[in-house]
């Protein structure tokens, strides 16, 4: 390019004003005085609580019991050991909960893939689902990263938009609702981390011999990134510490990877309609990288669109004699395996489709003699015996 | 009108066969989407560093950039901004990595404005890219879940394996075993109360979410109507 073709583009650049910095912000002030001018309610954190680092330095409360769970539309969809292994570890660690009916998803996926939605309509079903848990005295706790990402966009645009506010407050009033926005967003994977000392004492399935990688979701740290957990004891404080923290309290053997800030390769619409890209990615970025550098026995990840992706992709991969071949699942799910979950009542790893029997054996889990009790009760549900299998047949 | 323009930034003047249009038509566009009030957050400039592009995974895939798009807006460059309105900003991840850009700026939220007026507008860029999108935008909208079990059908998904089979053939068994309540239904992720539904509906309507559908896929708005009608009047609400 010529020199008068670079200064013509210089000379078009418009000129930016921004605060000296650049950090995402400690919100908790601006929330608070909204509240006192009686523009919003904030539901606060209750009962027992951990505080856990984030990556500016702002402490994040961790509410320990009394959680309402919004579930994500993915796990339930088509990778349920997820939200069941997550609510069977609440069951085992004695923490109370609810898990409703009066939920939508948060419909990101679908605005961050056909954006046949809107600021204000994002907003509006951010804080619905916010007041329905308001109103049952349980506080949020956000399954999916990218609802959990979304919804903190959601709250620092609810923040600092009045029209915005004002636009949403309306519609609220025609549900007979009030615009809510809890104290802290809380991820599932945050609450893991919170109260991984408790798991590890419950595990009991020894898990040191186990290879693990961690993909963390791009929408849990790299979106409002502030908020998202940074332990000076895990990667010293370099990467996210959410997953990487239960798998360090377990005490797998958590290897490292070059390619760890990449995402999955999920891309919203991608993996329904261009799934050339989602698997090209998925395998040559992550996998095959994962595979060569670290040797991993399972990947471990905290979001639907991640295991989706990560998972889904290595069977057509194979037909190309790519070097894949790995189990992938949330860290939910490894936890209750090494608490003693059952790999299919609880983990239901007979939905996800890369091999996970090697690592079962590993892990010391006959994963056979397990399958045989699932079809015993496939059997008894078929027959008309029981309608529905329930915890206590899961415990059993 | 030439077949390639002579800004070395531009790409073809027909791109992806979508038809260009008047200076005053783009001057629209663009500035519906400059005055969204997320835009100025989005935006600091450009140093040209590349941070973005490396992180970048559909950069790897596609003739994509997202410092090209930062870079458009930043010299508020109509025309390139509308030919990315046409084609670039549908390659997008939107997974945020080029948060990472050391000068603060958002090109992923920029995509995510230049998507919402592309679809608003009703852009040919937006309905060929949306084709194949429907039926997870007619589920969200009509049930309040976005991903059903019962999607998972082998001859939509024979890539990933055979175990979509499986799943496909025991979907009804396989969900009556799973504990948490909530979770037996085939045709949502979970149970969804009719009242949230219906709560779900007013929001739609009264954010203009469902107008934005008529402009992509007359079909589904028509559907969607007329679910919606259906479930308001039951409720006694009226739109």
């Amino acid at each position: 390019m010529s020199d008068g073709a670079v200064s013509v583009i210089l000379g078009k650049k418009e000129k930016f004003e921004r605060a000296p910095d650049r950090r995402s912000e400690d919100f908790h002030e601006r929330l608070f005085e909204l509240e006192a001018e009686g523009e919003l309610v904030v539901q606060r954190i209750t009962g027992d609580f951990v505080e856990v680092p984030t990556k500016y330095g702002v402490i994040k409360k961790i509410q320990k019991a009394n959680l309402w769970h919004h579930k994500s539309c993915g796990q339930c969809g088509h990778i349920p050991g997820y939200s069941t292994s997550i609510f069977w570890l609440m069951r085992k660690l004695g923490y109370d909960y609810i898990d409703p009916e009066d939920q939508t998803s948060c419909t990101a996926w679908n605005y961050y893939a056909s954006a046949t939605s809107n600021q204000a309509a994002q907003a509006a079903v951010a804080v619905r689902n916010f007041a329905a848990a308001y109103e049952t005295g349980n506080f949020p706790l956000i399954h999916c990263g990218t609802s959990y990402g979304h919804y903190k966009e959601v709250r620092a645009e609810l923040l600092h938009d009045g029209a915005l506010r004002q636009q949403v407050t309306k519609v609220l009033h025609r549900l007979g609702k009030q615009l809510v926005l809890p104290e802290e967003i809380i991820h599932y994977s945050e609450w893991l981390y919170a109260v991984r000392d408790e798991i590890s004492a419950r595990a009991v399935r020894d898990v040191s011999g186990i290879a693990v990688t961690v993909h963390p979701a791009c929408h849990y740290y790299k979106l409002v990134e502030g908020d998202a957990i940074f332990d000076p004891d895990v990667y010293h404080g370099q990467r996210t510490a959410a997953v990487s923290g239960l798998v360090l309290a377990l005490g797998a053997d958590l290897r490292s990877y070059s390619t760890f800030f990449d995402c999955c390769g999920f891309g919203f619409r991608h993996i329904l309609v261009q799934r050339d890209f989602t698997r090209s990615f998925a395998t040559l970025r992550k996998i095959e990288v994962m595979k060569e550098e670290a040797d991993p026995d399972v990947v471990l990840t905290h979001d639907t669109g991640c295991v989706t992706a990560l998972d889904k992709s290595q069977f057509a991969a194979q037909a190309h004699e790519r070097n894949v071949g790995v189990p992938v699942m949330s860290e939910a799910q490894f936890a209750a395996l090494a608490m003693g979950a059952h790999p299919f009542k609880v983990a239901q790893l007979h939905w996800h489709s890369t091999n996970y029997r090697p690592l079962l054996e590993k892990m010391g889990i006959d994963w056979e003699a397990a399958w045989a009790e699932f079809q015993e009760d496939a059997k008894r549900l078929k027959s008309g015996g029981q309608e529905f299998l329930t915890w206590a047949d899961v415990d059993a | 009108m030439p077949a390639t323009t002579l800004d070395p930034y531009m790409k073809r003047d027909h791109v992806a066969g979508h038809m260009d249009v008047e200076r005053e038509e783009k001057e629209r566009l663009i500035g519906q989407v400059m005055a969204d009030s997320r835009f100025g957050d989005y935006l600091y400039g450009c140093y040209e560093c590349g941070i973005c592009v490396a992180a970048c995974p559909s950069a790897r895939f596609y003739d994509f950039s997202p410092r090209r798009i930062a870079q458009a807006a930043a010299r508020r460059d109509i025309d390139l901004m509308f030919q990315q309105m046409q084609e670039d900003i549908w390659e997008c991840s939107q997974c945020f990595s080029c948060l990472r850009c050391p000068r603060g700026n958002n090109p992923g939220g920029v995509i995510t404005i230049m998507r919402e007026v592309a679809v608003k507008e009703g852009l040919h860029s937006a309905k060929d890219a949306l084709a194949g999108y429907s039926r997870i935008i007619y589920k969200i909208m009509s049930t309040g879940t976005q991903v059903s079990p019962d999607m998972l059908q082998p001859d939509a998904f024979p890539d990933w394996g055979p175990e979509v089979k499986d799943v496909s053939e025991n979907l009804d068994l396989w969900r009556r075993m799973l504990p948490p309540e909530t979770m037996h239904t085939t045709t949502t992720g979970w149970k969804v109360a009719d009242r949230t539904l219906v709560e779900l509906y007013v929001i739609w309507l009264e954010t203009g979410a469902l107008d934005m559908i008529a402009q992509v896929d007359q079909g589904i708005h028509m559907i969607l109507e007329e679910i919606m009608e259906e479930k308001l009047e039951e409720e006694g609400i009226e739109i």
